[in-house]
């Protein structure tokens, strides 16, 4: 009897159904059959590791990546990256890209009528310390309009992207603000069912990562998938 | 303690800033084994319009079967102890070659990508039976909440017939996860989001 362990699937209503009407994009895009459920092979068990990469400091600083600084609120958000039995994912990478503080992207595909910021980029990536634990720089990203129904804002994000110990568990999300007013409209973050869920992804206003007349902090936690605690069996 | 997993959101349209370091659509080199193939597709969606704003990740084995992964060979272990195949394809392994195995590319205006890799090598299956030389694929577009996950199979491989995650899928739509052949030796391997001839995702 073969003893490899795989990865935990999602509970009912805590993750997206990949058909969310109110988001327009996904009506053409989402899959209309039922997904084939795969226990977990090595295929699925291993991922890539990014442990050899140099990062720069200045990538998790959106603040330093040109000679002049950014316009807009400076802020800083750490968090830890773990699984779901609360173990951190080790040297993971995570990638951040944004929009400036005038809601604009650095991107050819962003029309919005707001300026760009010859010092913002707008993107960043770093590796989780042994403990999980990552911080970035930058600056608090702008609402923006889009065109999904009438006077469409998107309330102010963060894109992560997450990779963690194996292919099962990779991630891609959105960090959002607390009290953002938009948050309610927003299909995107509606998507998922399970409010509680959902609210996970609103980081936290934190008093030991904000910084001493320098940056108001947020905290944002991202948890990957639990290894299951039985084997796979026949 | 018991935490639950992050919720899903979409990339976005505007994923290149954040994601095009790590574009890499070629995942040969010096002193990588193995024979080198090159796979072209197109994301569709519903209507068979092409998908520009996708981005796709491919992560596989190398020529040997072997994922360049920490503690991978003492994830093998236990299934190696118990099974006869799977324990002659571990002595076969040689050391750790320096293939990586992670690839990302994004797709173009035409909904095109295409990358050059080399076969992957046969890895267990939970079963203790060998795979098909198989890749592990991430798709994640503007539009999908959530990414899908898919697998490219290689044409002419006999193997096919009985590896694990092909079995789970009705025959009818497992030649959506095949690849294939074109005249000039390349590759294709197309996704279609959804529809009659909608590619087989896995709940991964």
């Amino acid at each position: 009897m073969a003893t490899l362990r795989g990865y935990r699937r999602a509970e009912p209503g805590t993750q997206p159904d990949h058909l969310h009407p109110p988001y327009v994009s996904s009506i053409k895009r989402a899959p209309s059959k039922p997904l084939v459920y795969l226990p977990h092979t090595p295929s699925e068990i291993t991922g890539p590791s990014f442990d050899s990469f140099a990062v720069d400091v200045k990538a998790s600083d959106l603040t330093r990546q040109h000679h002049g600084e950014p316009l807009g609120e400076r802020i800083i958000v750490s968090g830890r990256v773990l699984d779901e039995d609360g173990r951190p994912a080790a040297r993971t990478l995570i990638e951040v890209w944004q929009a400036n503080a005038a809601g604009r992207y650095r991107h050819s595909v962003d029309q919005h009528n707001a300026p760009l910021d010859p010092n913002f980029e707008g993107s960043g990536h770093t590796l989780t310390d042994e403990q999980g634990n990552f911080r970035f720089i930058t600056i608090r990203p702008g609402a923006y309009p889009w065109r999904n129904h009438y006077n469409a804002w998107r309330p102010a994000h963060i894109h992560f992207s997450v990779f963690g110990p194996a292919f099962a568990t990779r991630l891609i999300t959105q960090m959002y603000f607390p009290g953002d007013a938009l948050l309610p409209f927003d299909p995107i973050f509606n998507c998922t069912a399970d409010e509680t869920a959902r609210n996970r992804l609103i980081s936290v206003f934190d008093w030991e990562t904000t910084v001493c007349e320098q940056a108001l902090g947020y905290r944002f936690d991202i948890i990957l998938s639990g290894r299951d605690s039985t084997p796979w069996e026949k | 303690m018991s935490l639950q997993a992050t919720t899903s959101q979409t990339v976005g349209p505007f994923f290149q800033i954040g994601l095009a370091r790590f574009y890499i659509d070629d995942l040969t080199g010096p002193g990588i084994a193995g024979e080198t193939i090159e796979i072209e597709g197109r994301v569709l969606d519903g209507d068979g319009q092409s998908v520009p704003d996708g981005v796709i990740e491919i992560w596989q084995a190398d020529a040997q079967g072997d994922y360049a992964h920490p503690g991978f060979s003492e994830e093998l272990a236990s299934i190696q102890k118990t099974d006869p195949q799977a324990k002659e394809h571990a002595q076969t392994q040689r050391e750790q070659s320096a293939f990586w195995g992670f690839g990302r590319v994004p797709t173009q205006a035409d909904g095109s990508f295409r990358f050059k890799t080399i076969k992957p090598g046969r890895v267990p299956a939970p079963d203790g039976t060998l795979q098909a030389p198989h890749i592990a694929v991430s798709v994640f577009t503007r539009g999908l909440l959530r990414r899908l996950v898919t697998r490219i199979y290689f044409p002419d491989e006999a193997s096919n017939a009985e590896d694990f995650a092909l079995k789970l899928v009705e025959a009818e739509r497992r030649h959506t996860l095949i690849a294939k052949k074109l005249r000039d030796g390349r590759l294709e391997w197309n996704v279609v989001l959804q529809g009659a001839n909608e590619t087989v995702f896995f709940d991964c």
